[in-house]
């Protein structure tokens, strides 16, 4: 039962913790995403599209990742170029992605939704480990995206904290008239930053598809993405805070299915709900933005 | 004159360029973008109940535009209009169905109390939270969006639930508790009436009131708004509570003059439609009652294009974003800025030289 539910901890983490990495980049460069939630739905529908139309894991991956950054690419463009009310933007996104993903599966599956199933990611055990008694399931008997989930933790940290790109990325997010001064190119770093969150994010919704639910469901992120922007804030906006802050609302998740399969007569409502009541709670502890980027959420123009 | 003009130009301009774009959309998808035109205005105006259920479908898109509109002028950034609508429709149910015998003014007037009280303490706890513990009001609307999803769905299947217990749908609320129709067989109601009202009484609150002042002065500007001694926690956490209030009490009307009861899936997104509502009303309270109208219209529409056409509905959705997105390109400061430089460079062109 214990070792079920630390597996399925992890595997619900692992794309709550690669899209809030993504969205780490792009707040160290100053934007806010809003529009993740949308984009991640992008991501799982094109991955769900492609895998059943060629029966391939990998194009599905690629399909996700493409459709994903174009999302992103649109919020790169009104946020970064345009200057706009990144909220509002981000906003607008979602509402756009639940629409145009809606429109295309309706287009190519039909009303019906009769059965439509695409092959999930293989668990990939690591050999002996898999057997350590309650965690060795949920650490080392996982599909491939929860390792790279993981494994980009400390990738991220590096790259943010020890590379000349990490450093002028956080100046884009701290200080963006004295980045520009410096020709660091405030623009482009942004750009690049929404650009990468918009694979990562692509990544995280093609797990929903091909990871748990192997079919596709209209607006079947159900908050995931607006989650990892809890994530980022609980995790203040370090990476590995971030990965803590995850595998929290990966267990928030796989509490449902748990106590479902208890039946403690609790409605089950109340387990679906809690992801959401617990981001509030945790906000409200945790509080401040104290830790955030200094020009998080400020169009900045150029000037 | 040319002020009012040129301010109702921009939107016109963004919807026009939106629905040039969804046409391409549709011809992309293989639709005739043309006859799925004729058949949404058909469906929203071809005849008198198409045209009374267009009102009908922009009510609620009144009551959360409204919603909107006073938030975001204070730049609070309320993206849960849905919820609070939700925790409206959820408690005038709870209190229509448990009423005692009343006259039927009174009954109206408790259930819609309800709903405005509901979605007043989701706002409001928003905006408190934000003041309080600065906690992103955006996140905790999206969360509260979510949870009153799942209580809503708790409700209908557990004690809201109508007697046989076979479907998850409340009791009907007794009939003293239903707000006044007109012209039957059309759903023309009294809430439209209310929603007709509430228009010009937010514009006053914002734009003739001491509060509506200190509102928008917040909005443009937090740190001198609170340089020049405005009370910025009390007035963020009124707007939040009165916003939510004017989205719950949407969601009271919608159950007290429209469906009777609640059920699963009861807003079909009335929350998040009606930010474009409001960006199109550019967040004037008598601009929204147009606004709401048009995508009302296009709500109801696209019901009959799915007949006629067998385009999706939710291509309504995609439209809502696409207005927003031309909407906010059209306004992008960058635009401003360059129109500024020309003007400085022509009119001091020897200190541009120097630089």
């Amino acid at each position: 039962m214990l070792e079920a539910f630390l597996s399925s901890t992890i595997s619900m983490a692992a794309p709550l913790l690669l899209a809030a990495l993504g969205e780490l980049l792009v707040e160290e460069s100053g934007v806010i995403n809003i529009g993740i939630e949308g984009v991640m739905l992008t991501g799982a529908f094109a991955a769900m599209a492609a895998a059943y139309a060629t029966g391939s894991i990998a194009a599905g991956l690629g399909c996700a990742i493409i459709a994903a950054a174009a999302m992103s690419a649109l919020l790169a463009f009104l946020a970064v170029n345009l200057a706009v009310n990144q909220v509002v933007a981000g906003t607008a996104l979602d509402v756009f992605a639940l629409g145009v993903t809606g429109v295309f599966y309706r287009r190519i599956f039909g009303v019906t939704g009769q059965a439509l199933t695409v092959r999930t990611l293989p668990r990939v055990g690591l050999g002996p480990l898999q057997h350590i008694a309650l965690i060795g399931p949920a650490l080392f008997d996982q599909n491939a995206l929860v390792y790279l989930s993981f494994g980009v933790v400390p990738l991220i940290w590096f790259v943010l904290y020890r590379t000349r790109w990490g450093l002028t990325l956080r100046a884009a997010g701290e200080r963006p008239e004295a980045a520009d001064a410096l020709g660091l190119g405030v623009y482009a770093l942004r750009w690049q930053a929404l650009m990468i969150a918009g694979a990562m994010t692509g990544i995280s919704g093609a797990y929903l598809t091909l990871g748990y639910a192997n079919t596709f469901v209209e607006g079947m992120s159900a908050g995931r993405g607006f989650i990892a922007l809890a994530i980022v804030i609980l995790g203040e906006w370090r990476p590995g805070r971030i990965a803590v802050a995850a595998v929290l609302f990966g267990a928030a998740l796989a509490l449902q299915f748990v106590l479902q399969a208890v039946n403690t007569g609790i409605p089950y409502q109340l387990f679906l709900a809690l992801p959401y009541v617990l981001t509030l709670v945790v906000l409200t502890v945790v509080g401040g933005q104290g830790r955030a980027p200094s020009s998080l959420g400020e169009p900045y123009l150029r000037p | 004159m040319r002020q009012p003009i040129s301010a109702a130009g921009k939107p016109l301009a963004a919807l026009v360029l939106a629905m040039a774009l969804v046409a391409l959309a549709l011809a992309a998808l293989g639709a005739n973008p043309a006859a799925t035109f004729a058949a949404l205005a058909g469906g929203a105006f071809g005849n008198w109940l198409a045209f009374t259920d267009t009102l009908v479908k922009a009510t609620p898109l009144v009551f959360t535009g409204l919603a909107i509109s006073t938030a975001f002028s204070g730049a609070l950034w309320n993206i849960g209009a849905e919820g609070q609508l939700l925790a409206g429709a959820l408690a005038a149910t709870a209190c229509g169905i448990h009423l005692a015998p009343m006259p039927r003014l009174a009954a109206i007037t408790v259930v819609l109390a309800a709903g405005a009280a509901a979605g007043a303490a989701a706002g409001g706890l928003c905006g408190w939270l934000r003041a309080r513990f600065a906690v992103s009001e955006v996140i905790s609307t999206i969360m509260l969006n979510f949870t009153a999803l799942q209580m809503l769905s708790w409700a209908v299947h557990g004690p809201l639930m109508e007697p046989s217990r076979a479907y998850p749908v409340s009791r009907l609320l007794p009939a003293s508790a239903w707000m006044y129709r007109f012209f039957p067989p059309s759903r023309l109601n009294a809430g439209m009436l209310l929603a007709l009202a509430l228009a010009p009484l937010c514009y006053v609150l914002l734009f003739r009131t001491n509060f509506g002042f200190q509102l928008r002065a917040l909005g443009k500007n937090p740190r001198a708004a609170a340089f020049y001694g405005i009370a910025v926690a009390r007035t963020s956490v009124i707007a939040m509570a009165l916003s939510g209030a004017l989205a719950g009490l949407g969601g009271a009307v919608q159950v007290s003059a429209v469906s009777h009861r609640l059920f699963e899936r009861f807003s079909p997104g009335w929350g998040y439609e009606a930010i474009a509502v409001a960006l199109v009303a550019r967040l004037n309270p008598i601009a929204i009652v147009p606004s709401a109208l048009f995508f009302g219209a296009l709500d109801n529409g696209a019901q009959a294009v799915q007949r006629a056409q067998g385009v999706s509905p939710v291509l309504v959705q995609a439209a809502q974003g696409l207005v927003i997105f031309v909407l906010l390109a059209f306004d992008t400061p960058v635009l401003a800025v360059r129109r500024r430089r020309t003007i400085s460079t022509a009119a001091e062109p020897a200190e541009h030289a120097d630089a």
